[in-house]
């Protein structure tokens, strides 16, 4: 890619990260919540694999630690489901403090299960990416 | 008369799975028939001088569209997203074994 | 103890999720087959629970219903708990060997808990969207799983369904659209008081919305118009995913939702039971022509599929309790032998290579706990005595000719007298006839093949215990009450949440 390209990639690649996690964070008051933000955090990668090439963004982040990532992060998910379960007898149950409506912390939770799906969908959607375009024959599945 | 030409458009995908033999020419057609169902949901809960349904601590409490179907079909363009990639990964393989993307040549198995 | 109910839902993915990250093989088996074992035991422990109580409703997070999603335990959902998870279980317990021919073991497992989640969950719930949500997730399990061998036939079998399956998916989803727009609710109980509230006479929305699903369903449960998918994925697919795709899936995927959806929420008019008897009976006929003809093994067993399918809508289209304990009976049957059967084309194709009759024969020395177990799986699924398959079919028939359609019962004896032909042709060139040279130096399957092989064929030996009073009212008669019960589902429902 060219240089321009390449200038304006590192610097917006950090500002597009940042809004992915703003959207994510803030899904119980504005519209988004975990899945779009993960789709951001995603495209922020993507965009450096897309700027820098295959090469070198894979030592930022490659398809071993997404594939870590992913399992973590829907381990995560489901564990807080289970919280629930265990603590006080009813699965998914929204056990911590519900707060004062319109603040940042509150919705009991809701915000972390957000921070477990951006995790999982950031994670699988690069897998994705990269399984599908730097992909040499001979690979498993 | 929006859900007519919802269901034009889900006649459109259906003519691409039908009716083109590119494999992904197909699978365009099948998102724009996914596209199609979603866009059926989110309209089947539109209310009359409804806005939409966000609290927020300045405004008060008016007419809202149903929440509901905006979260099924968030549910289901996750869903339809990794059907999506599957098949694109699946298509990407079969070009490689057959060397073509064109369905009435890739028939190995019959009877 | 009714806290337990989440578990068949948490514990395979989470299990999915754990196994993804393993690398070592050995550990991979341990933890996917101590999971499957979990469940059946889970499962079995839920027949005793659904006994005390009569029906078990567990609200997800506290919520009410309408407002939350709950989970519904009853009869027939036990029923089909018991039968999947049991299935489950010896399949991998099967693919702990067979799967050392192909790469990435891990990653199968993840699939196949993943796949065992959608279906559990499917059974399960009591919310349509949710049923929805299952239903997708199973289903692309299913279709990379289809693709695991990544042949080229394979792959050209796995876009195939995958295409078919996503359509018929669609259709699902349109079918929940179209209710929730009428009813304004999703819960399954809530949605059939209030269509009994509504009822018009002539009702043409619940008529589209019944062909909706009827489409939908029939496609997963590869009724005939709307089969010819299976034919490609089954046999593609490796053999202990066949057998969890043929024994398994297409029943809890197409037939059971069908059955939730059309006897407790929709009602079960005159109309649609017609219309499942006509459909059985061309699955029945059109499923064992087709299969005649066909030289490789894997195949046969798939249109067999088609057909076996048949009879169980004829069953349940019936309508009369006889009629409907014999079609869920072929149901739970079908799964044993046909299961068996897939395992077994699965350890000739380990040990021989190949899947094409014509170039096997003579079998019976190398592969003795094969050929057995292949033997007793034909007479079963022939409906020979004393075999499972002769009771489900027997009852069947008897409730054909009870309910007043001799013609039926008629159609019913030529297709099995057609499945035991082509059984017959199998075994035949399979296992008897004279060794070829090539195949002096088999050996038989290694062990963890044989002992799944070995219990399913001693379930389908004992299986007519299962009519014997004391495990009928277990098991079969409170699944059949469920369904003769229809849209009283949603008053004893309700009635329990209070």
């Amino acid at each position: 890619m060219t240089l321009i390209v390449k200038e304006v990639t590192r610097l917006t690649v950090g500002l597009i990260f940042l809004f992915g996690i703003y959207i994510m964070l803030h899904g119980h008051l504005t519209p988004g919540g975990g899945f779009a933000g993960g789709v951001i955090v995603a495209l922020s990668f993507i965009h450096m694999v897309l700027a820098y090439g295959g090469d070198f963004a894979t030592k930022k982040m490659n398809s071993r630690i997404a594939t870590i990532l992913e399992s973590l992060g829907g381990l995560m998910f489901l564990s807080l489901a289970l919280l629930g379960l265990i603590f006080a007898g009813v699965f998914f149950l929204n056990l911590l403090p519900k707060g004062m409506p319109f603040e940042l912390k509150s919705a009991g939770i809701i915000p972390l299960c957000n921070i477990a799906i951006c995790i999982k969908v950031g994670a699988g959607l690069f897998l994705v990416f990269t399984l599908l375009t730097m992909f040499k024959p001979g690979g498993d599945k | 008369m929006i859900y007519f030409l919802c269901f034009v458009l889900f006649c459109v995908g259906l003519y691409g799975i039908l009716v083109k033999r590119n494999l992904i020419k197909i699978i365009i057609g099948m998102s724009i028939l996914d596209y199609a169902s979603y866009l059926f949901l989110v309209l089947v809960g539109f209310r009359m001088e409804g806005r939409a349904p966000i609290y927020d601590k300045a405004q008060e409490v008016k007419n809202m569209v149903d929440p509901i179907p905006q979260a099924l079909v968030l549910t289901a363009i996750v869903i339809g997203l990794a059907v999506l990639a599957l098949m694109i990964s699946i298509a990407v393989r079969l070009y490689e074994k057959y060397g073509t993307y064109d369905i009435t040549e890739i028939r190995k198995l019959r009877g | 103890m009714t806290r337990l109910l989440p578990f068949f839902i948490a514990l395979p993915l989470g299990c999915a999720f754990l196994v993804n990250l393993f690398k070592n093989k050995k550990a991979a088996d341990v933890l996917a087959n101590l999971c499957t074992f979990i469940l059946l035991v889970l499962s079995l422990a839920t027949i005793s629970i659904v006994k005390a109580h009569g029906i078990v409703v567990y609200k997800v997070g506290n919520w009410i219903p309408p407002i939350g999603i709950s989970m519904v335990v009853d009869g027939l959902t036990v029923f089909l708990l018991v039968t999947v998870n049991l299935v489950s279980f010896l399949s991998s317990l099967y693919s702990i060997d067979y799967m050392e021919k192909y790469t990435a073991k891990p990653k199968f497992y993840s699939l196949f808990l993943l796949m065992l989640t959608g279906m559990n969950g499917l059974i399960v719930t009591g919310d349509l969207f949710n049923m929805f949500v299952f239903l997708e997730l199973a289903g692309v399990a299913s279709y990379a799983l289809v693709a695991f061998g990544t042949e080229a036939e394979e792959l050209e079998a796995s876009f195939k369904y995958m295409i078919l399956s996503s359509l018929s998916a669609s259709f699902v989803l349109l079918g929940v659209t179209m209710i929730y727009s009428y009813t304004s609710s999703l819960n399954m109980a809530d949605v059939a008081l209030t269509l009994a509230q509504k009822s018009s006479s002539p009702d043409v929305t619940i008529l589209f919305i019944a062909v909706l699903f009827l489409m939908g369903f029939g496609l997963k449960a590869a009724i005939v118009p709307f089969h010819p998918w299976l034919p490609d994925a089954h046999p593609s697919a490796p053999a202990p995913i066949s057998a969890m795709l043929s024994g398994v899936l297409i029943k809890a995927l197409g037939i059971y939702a069908m059955l939730r959806v059309f006897f407790c929420i929709l009602g079960a008019s005159p109309l649609f039971l017609e219309t499942l008897c006509i459909l059985g009976i061309l699955s029945m006929i059109v499923g064992v022509l087709l299969a005649i003809g066909q030289w490789d093994v894997k195949r046969l067993f798939a249109y067999h599929s088609i057909s076996q399918v048949g009879y169980v809508l004829l069953g349940i289209g019936l309508g009369t309790p006889l009629g409907i304990l014999g079609g869920l009976f072929h149901l739970f049957n079908h799964s044993m032998f046909k299961s068996l059967l897939f395992l077994n084309s699965g350890s000739l194709d380990y040990a021989a290579g190949t899947r094409n009759l014509k170039e096997m024969g003579g079998l019976k020395d190398a592969m003795p706990v094969t050929e057995k177990t292949s033997l007793v799986a034909s007479l079963s699924i022939s409906g020979i005595p004393p075999f499972n398959g002769f009771w489900s079919k027997l009852f069947i028939i008897v409730a054909c000719v009870q309910a007043r359609h001799p013609g039926y019962a008629l159609w019913a004896i030529i297709g099995s007298l057609l499945t035991l032909s082509s059984f017959m042709k199998v075994m035949r060139y399979a296992f008897y006839g004279m060794p070829k040279k090539a195949y002096a130096s088999l050996k038989e399957a290694p062990s963890s093949m044989q002992a799944a092989m070995i219990i399913l064929a001693i379930i389908c030996l004992l299986g007519g215990v299962l009519l014997f009073p004391l495990f009928r009212n277990a098991l079969l008669q409170p699944a059949v009450d469920v369904l003769l019960n229809g849209k009283n589902y949603a008053t004893i429902v309700f009635s329990q949440l209070k």
